[in-house]
């Protein structure tokens, strides 16, 4: 019965790993619209999110058969229940994408103007993170993840750096004030998105390790 | 790969089955028909001679015509008597030692020696007895004649009592030790009564084969014309009387010969149909 | 009210071959313990040893040291039939006394150390078999069902009412559900479940869902060692030894 179960494993994780791919292409499609301001960038985005929404439905099914068939147990268990979470991160991270374009198209829809934030370094800074995250999801390393961890600061100051820029941006020059909330709200996306990456390594160290590092502390069962 | 349809079972495996199956029968048949045909036989030619007489009286002397071998059938349930507290103690007792306490080349040896004894000539016994009891006590006696019987009775019921002792799944034994039962109530109490039906049964075989033995009887009971019921004297029994008499000359002694041999098997058949009846009933269970 | 077991470097042979090395364990009063590990691991030598049950097998021998309660079971002048009234036993394959009605088996364990009081064994039997949760069951038919008419699952509760009938303090169950069906053996756990209030059961079980489900604490043991022992929650979720998850991951065993 073991190889039966394995494939069953093998199978979960090609998924997500796939779904992960989905997730980090819409990041990168909606960083180009950004960089480009081009639409058809942003139309990608938006077509693709039924994939990523189809794909958690089916990663959800799987995991719900595996464990009520073969009862996982240990690190099994541990890997199932890392996958349910990293899964719904992984939507979570494809909504941020398409609300970033859903922002990008209406910048486009406005004229250009020179904002003193750096959204597509910012961007490149989360896209490593997701990356980073999945690769140590696809190694089970739990050193890779923690490297995501130190991450999470740098994307968090970005952001509160950007906030101040732009509320300045705003006071000083009222007439791009929607663009400039525009911006906010990307910084604010891809916040999130690097708070998911954090979760995913999170869920990452649970699984390899059985420890609990969330909420900032390792917590390790008595 | 389809699973062929049910067919009739073919004509040749039918009649080999129907073969074995009269062949079976037959056997059992054959089994039955010499032991029935003796019973006939018996009855035909001795119910003419029991009678009253014949059940109350004591031998006449030899030429007289009349008389019984009430005191034969007196004295053979007073040797059988003796042989069974000889024999079923020690025979019962040996079985379980075997069975419980013995399963290494020492009980292999008693279990040899045992299945010796089992095919010594009775009439070895019987000498054998006198040397050591009768020449010892002077004169023949019943207790002598129940020894050497007791004797014969030993390793047949050893050895079915270690049969059906070892049949007793040791799941059973191991639940008793469990409760805190010491190992000899579990034996008593809990494998020889699990395994009592067969253990009777191997007491009513040698009670049925040595009631009717005569030659360890010849020179340890020795026999008596008259009433005797101590254990130190010489008894008359139904197997040295119906002897006595066949090879007599005298023709009102061979009609009593047949009678007696009748009365014999009808009160050995009357014993063992009497336990089995009990212990149907569980009258006899719980040892 | 159970009491608590005591196990220290406690060994086993079978002939030459040591089937147990060295275990210690403390075993705590009024729960649930389980003993897992894969086939011949010694989880069946080592309950046995716990109430003198291993040495009943020819060429069998054990030492070391194992204190139920206040009573040290290999201690000097212990007697193995004693040891074995104070902690019951419940085995794989029910096996209820062949000849006796459901009564006498329960009351067996009473009878044949000498209880005579009728009235008194009237009411342990009633207890026993409320117990074990068989009474409802059966209690027409006390005297005049036999124990081996009743249904696998039914002799077996029969089994346990009968060791309970002596009042143990411990209760040890050799894999007691494994020849039974589902419906018996959620029955059984139930009661295993039950049965702590009152004792220390100690559960050997090859089925590690079982052991999830009814066991506080659950020990592995491979080759005759104990190689991990904890709540069964950490041993089933984050074990600490490898080989521990190996095992209850399937990879051998």
């Amino acid at each position: 019965m073991r190889s039966r179960f394995q494939q069953g494993l093998d199978e979960l994780k090609e998924k997500l790993l796939r779904m992960g791919g989905l997730a980090e292409q819409a990041i990168d499609r909606a960083t180009e619209a950004y960089r480009t301001r081009d639409s058809k960038f942003c139309q990608m985005v938006l077509a693709g999110e039924s994939a990523i929404n189809d794909a958690e439905r089916d990663i959800d099914e799987l995991a719900l058969d595996l464990l009520a068939m073969q009862q996982p147990m240990a690190i099994d268990l541990r890997f199932v229940l890392a996958v349910v979470k990293i899964n719904a991160d992984l939507e979570r991270v494809g909504d941020q994408a398409v609300n970033i374009a859903q922002r990008v198209l209406d910048l486009i829809s406005e004229p250009e103007v020179e904002l003193p934030v750096d959204i597509p370094r910012m961007a490149d800074g989360v896209s490593t993170m997701v990356q980073r995250a999945l690769e140590s999801f696809l190694d089970g390393k739990a050193e890779v993840a923690e490297a995501v961890l130190q991450m999470d600061g740098i994307v968090d100051r970005m952001k509160d750096e950007a906030f101040v820029m732009l509320v300045q941006k705003m006071t000083d020059n009222p007439a791009c004030t929607r663009q400039a909330l525009d911006v906010l709200l990307i910084a604010r996306n891809l916040e999130r998105i690097a708070d998911h990456a954090t979760n995913i390594a999170e869920d990452v160290i649970f699984w390899v390790r059985g420890a609990d590092v969330r909420h900032g502390g390792a917590h390790y069962r008595e | 790969m389809s699973t062929p349809a049910p067919q009739g079972v073919s004509l040749g495996r039918r009649l080999s089955n129907g073969g074995a199956t009269v062949f079976a029968v037959g056997a059992a048949i054959l089994v039955l028909v010499p032991l029935l045909a003796i019973f006939a036989y018996l009855l035909i030619k001795g119910i003419g001679s029991v009678n009253v007489a014949f059940l109350t009286q004591t031998p006449k002397p030899p030429g007289e015509v009349g008389g019984g071998m009430a005191n034969a059938i007196v004295g053979t349930g007073l040797i059988l008597a003796v042989a069974s507290v000889i024999g079923l103690p020690l025979g019962i007792g040996s079985g379980i030692y075997l069975a419980e306490y013995a399963r290494n080349r020492f009980g292999d040896v008693i279990r040899f020696t045992a299945d010796v004894l089992n095919g010594v000539p009775s009439i070895v016994v019987g000498i054998a007895v006198y040397s050591l009891v009768v020449v010892r006590q002077k004169h023949f006696s019943a207790l002598s004649g129940g020894v050497a019987l007791g004797i014969m009775m030993i390793p047949t019921i050893a050895r079915a009592t270690e049969e059906m002792l070892l049949m007793v799944p040791n799941v059973v034994r191991e639940a008793a030790y469990g409760l805190g039962i010491p190992k000899w109530r579990t034996t008593l109490s809990i494998s020889l009564r699990t395994a009592s039906a067969g253990v009777i049964t191997g007491c009513m075989l040698a009670f049925a084969r040595v009631a009717g033995e005569t030659a360890p009887l010849l020179f340890t009971a020795f026999g008596n014309q008259f009433w005797n019921l101590k254990l130190n004297q010489p008894t008359a029994a139904l197997s040295l009387q119906v002897f006595t008499y066949a090879i007599s000359p005298y023709d009102d002694w061979h009609k009593q010969a047949w009678a007696g041999a009748l009365i014999l098997i009808v009160l050995i058949v009357g014993a063992v149909a009497a336990v089995r009846i009990a212990t149907s009933r569980g009258m006899l269970k719980g040892a | 009210m159970g009491v608590g077991i005591e196990v220290r470097g406690l060994n086993a042979w079978y002939g030459k071959n040591q089937a147990l090395q060295s275990i210690d364990m403390t075993v705590p009063a009024n729960h649930v313990t389980a003993v897992i590990g894969p086939s011949g691991c010694g989880k069946s030598t080592f309950v046995r040893c716990l109430n003198r049950m291993h040495e009943t097998i020819p060429e069998a021998r054990a030492d070391g040291s194992v204190k139920v309660g206040e009573m040290d079971v290999y201690g000097d002048g212990s007697d193995p039939v004693e040891v074995r009234r104070r902690i019951g036993m419940v085995f794989q394959k029910p096996n209820p006394f062949p000849t006796m009605s459901i009564y006498g088996n329960v009351a067996a364990g009473l009878k044949l150390n000498g209880f005579r009081n009728r009235k008194q064994m009237d009411e342990l039997v009633e207890r026993s078999l409320k117990l074990a949760a068989l009474w409802e069951e059966v209690k027409d038919n006390l005297h005049k069902k036999s124990g081996a008419s009743l249904s696998g699952g039914q002799q077996q509760r029969l089994c346990i009412a009968r060791a309970l009938a002596v009042e143990p303090e411990v209760l040890l169950m050799d894999e007691p559900a494994s020849a039974l069906d589902p419906i018996s053996t959620s029955k059984i756990e139930e009661l295993i479940f039950q049965l702590k209030q009152h004792y220390t059961v100690v559960i050997v079980t090859h089925n590690m869902q079982q052991a999830a489900r009814v066991a506080e604490l659950t020990g592995f043991f491979l080759m005759g060692s104990l190689i991990e022992y904890d709540k069964t929650e950490k041993i089933f979720t984050t074990p600490a030894d490898k080989r521990t998850e190996d095992y209850v991951t399937g990879r051998f065993g």
